[in-house]
């Protein structure tokens, strides 16, 4: 089955719930609205036969503080500002979409090789979706480490608690707005091997 | 699905009650069995994870993974650190096979930027990426015989693998984290004689397994403590995103050097993808066993068809790699490992998903560990086979 013809079978099963789709060369993108977020795995998993899991994560669209663009490593102390701006370009958000927070999930047919990303985007006052636990068991632990990462919550998930953190831990870490302490202390060593020699045409200058 | 969700109420409070750092080794409950620690410095964990385990006599009513012991919060990290810069922290996600964790990363930047990797560097990097594969199944083929009690497997599997190791580190400089990838390509060609001492090696190798297959495998204990033992039916395979040698093992078809479109050499040699249809802890250690002799055949054959050319495209010195994202997944030792990467057109990564396969993997202990005798746990931990610094990341 090409891709083209999964996108098709998911037109139809869907509808109107797809929001925006992206084809790729091998590679399918589906956002969908979060309260369809089980129904659309649902619907992967028993119309296209996409039984197998692959993972579910989030990804927070602040610019990033130290990376992005022609920045180059944060040196100051203070913690960044959480007036960032969100990053909505296309190339980056695959089938788009502009809320800071989106969930994605992958799953794959392994029998014809079809696999899918399903994206949903997250009201940022309320960030909880539907948990993919009823449909996928093993969407348990990824789900615990999303809401431990990101602050996201699952509902119906059968116990959303630490994975990796303690207990009393406070925050979350993977959103683009928790200091990473060590680079705000101690300016990544590493910027060193970053900076142009002088004179150096950096456009001319290859390996 | 006819999978349960492991999660049991009762193994919320108690792992609540004790926190994440409890070092309490046996707590005894009133008349309703008995909750234990497995580990977190336990042999069979290849690192250091915590299992409680509440058992009525020997019987297993509940388990519980704690993971967490080793978190390094690599994907926090990938985002302040510059593209070559992450070579280093991925190296260390499965430290057995830290060449296999590179390539796929490589190309996923590879694929964002449009660069041409020389078909040369895509060869030695299949070759070095199942010799990775060798050093780390062979640990696992000697290390299942120390976890049921026969210590001599584990002596002969080290002294093998030394040889695989010695290859590693003469042609990367590291015997076990390379870093050998570069954006584009290679750090360096293949030193002289390397390919004829691969050779002798790979006939090493498979005399190993063929020691092992008598010694270990056809032994009648060995036979007896893990076949039927730790059974994961298909189905639940799929849905708990299991991968590699245990989904194999489970009859499921499915290999990513076959299956996937890859700028890797796989599909120009002969080789065969095996599987199980038994599902339990013997079928895991016989799929793994085939695929280290199939992985010498690989290696013997890209050898003889090695093409001639440069080992490294042109890539500027400071590579900024242009807006957009990518999934790249390859078969690794352990499992499905995939990178799915995030870029907003910076020196570095916007976000960095790692899908590691002992995550998944170990995921469907709480379910597959219940109603087990605790003299079969060690046997099913031990024949999963995960490294811990896969799960925690």
């Amino acid at each position: 089955m090409a891709y083209e013809e999964v996108l098709k079978t998911l037109e139809w099963q869907l509808g109107s719930r797809i929001l925006q789709s992206e084809l790729g060369e091998d590679d399918l993108s589906i956002r969908v609205n979060v309260q369809d977020w089980r129904s659309a795995a649902q619907i992967c998993r028993e119309e296209l036969g996409c039984r197998y899991f692959t993972f579910l994560s989030a990804i927070d669209w602040l610019v990033n503080p130290d990376l992005s663009g022609e920045k180059t490593f944060s040196t100051s102390t203070q913690a960044p500002d959480a007036a960032f701006t969100i990053i909505t370009d296309e190339p980056e958000r695959r089938a788009g979409g502009t809320s800071r927070f989106q969930i994605f999930g992958r799953v794959s047919d392994i029998e014809s090789g079809i696999s899918l990303t399903l994206i949903a985007d997250l009201d940022e006052n309320d960030l909880r979706a539907p948990s993919w636990v009823p449909v996928y068991p093993g969407a348990d632990w990824h789900e615990r480490e999303t809401w431990e990462m990101f602050g996201i919550t699952f509902d119906e998930h059968p116990g959303l608690r630490h994975i990796y953190l303690p207990e009393e831990f406070e925050g979350y870490p993977l959103r683009k707005d928790f200091p990473l302490l060590a680079r705000q202390v101690r300016p990544w060593p590493g910027l060193v091997d970053m900076e142009e020699m002088p004179g150096a045409d950096a456009e001319e200058d290859f390996q | 699905m006819t999978a349960t969700n492991g999660f049991d109420q009762r193994a919320a409070a108690y792992i609540n009650a004790q926190g994440v750092d409890g070092r309490v080794n046996v707590e005894l409950v009133a008349d309703d069995g008995m909750t234990i620690n497995l580990g977190p410095q336990h042999p069979a964990t290849h690192g250091t994870l915590r299992i409680v385990v509440h058992l009525d006599g020997e019987r297993v009513v509940w388990a519980d993974p704690v993971c967490g012991y080793m978190h390094r919060g690599y994907e926090k990290l990938t985002e302040v650190r510059t593209y070559p810069q992450i070579t280093t922290l991925i190296n260390r996600l499965d430290w057995l096979s830290s060449f296999a964790n590179e390539v796929p990363f490589m190309l996923g930047v590879e694929k964002l930027l449009g660069v041409e990797t020389p078909e040369r560097a895509q060869w030695i990097r299949t070759i070095l990426f199942e010799m990775g594969r060798i050093a780390n199944l062979m640990i696992f083929l000697g290390d299942m015989g120390v976890q049921l009690g026969a210590i001599t497997p584990v002596f002969y599997a080290f002294r093998d693998r030394e040889h695989v190791l010695n290859l590693i580190e003469s042609a990367t400089g590291g015997r076990f984290h390379p870093y050998y990838n570069r954006i584009g390509g290679l750090k360096d060609d293949l030193p002289r004689d390397w390919i004829v001492d691969t050779k002798l090696t790979m006939k090493k190798v498979r005399d190993f397994c063929d020691e092992i297959e008598t010694l270990l495998m056809n032994n009648d204990i060995f036979k007896t403590r893990t076949k039927g033992v730790g059974v994961i039916p298909k189905d639940v395979a799929l849905g708990y995103g299991l991968s590699g040698a245990n989904i194999r093992a489970s009859g499921v078809d499915w290999d990513l050097r076959r299956d996937e479109q890859s700028p890797l050499a796989w599909s120009h040699c002969e080789w065969k993808v095996w599987t199980h249809k038994a599902g339990d802890s013997f079928a895991r250690y016989w799929v793994r066993l085939q695929e280290v002799r199939e992985s010498t055949n690989i290696i013997e054959q890209l050898l003889d068809g090695l093409p001639s050319g440069p080992f490294r495209a042109k890539v500027r010195k400071i590579i900024k790699v242009p807006a957009g994202s990518t999934w790249v997944h390859t078969e690794n030792p352990l499992g499905e490992l995939g990178y799915y990467i995030v870029s907003a057109g910076g020196l570095g990564p916007h976000r960095v998903k790692i899908r590691t396969p002992s995550f998944n993997n170990i995921s469907i202990l709480p379910w597959l560990l219940k109603d087990m005798y605790v003299a079969d746990l060690i046997t099913v931990l031990a024949s999963l086979y995960f490294i811990l610094g896969d799960i925690d990341r």
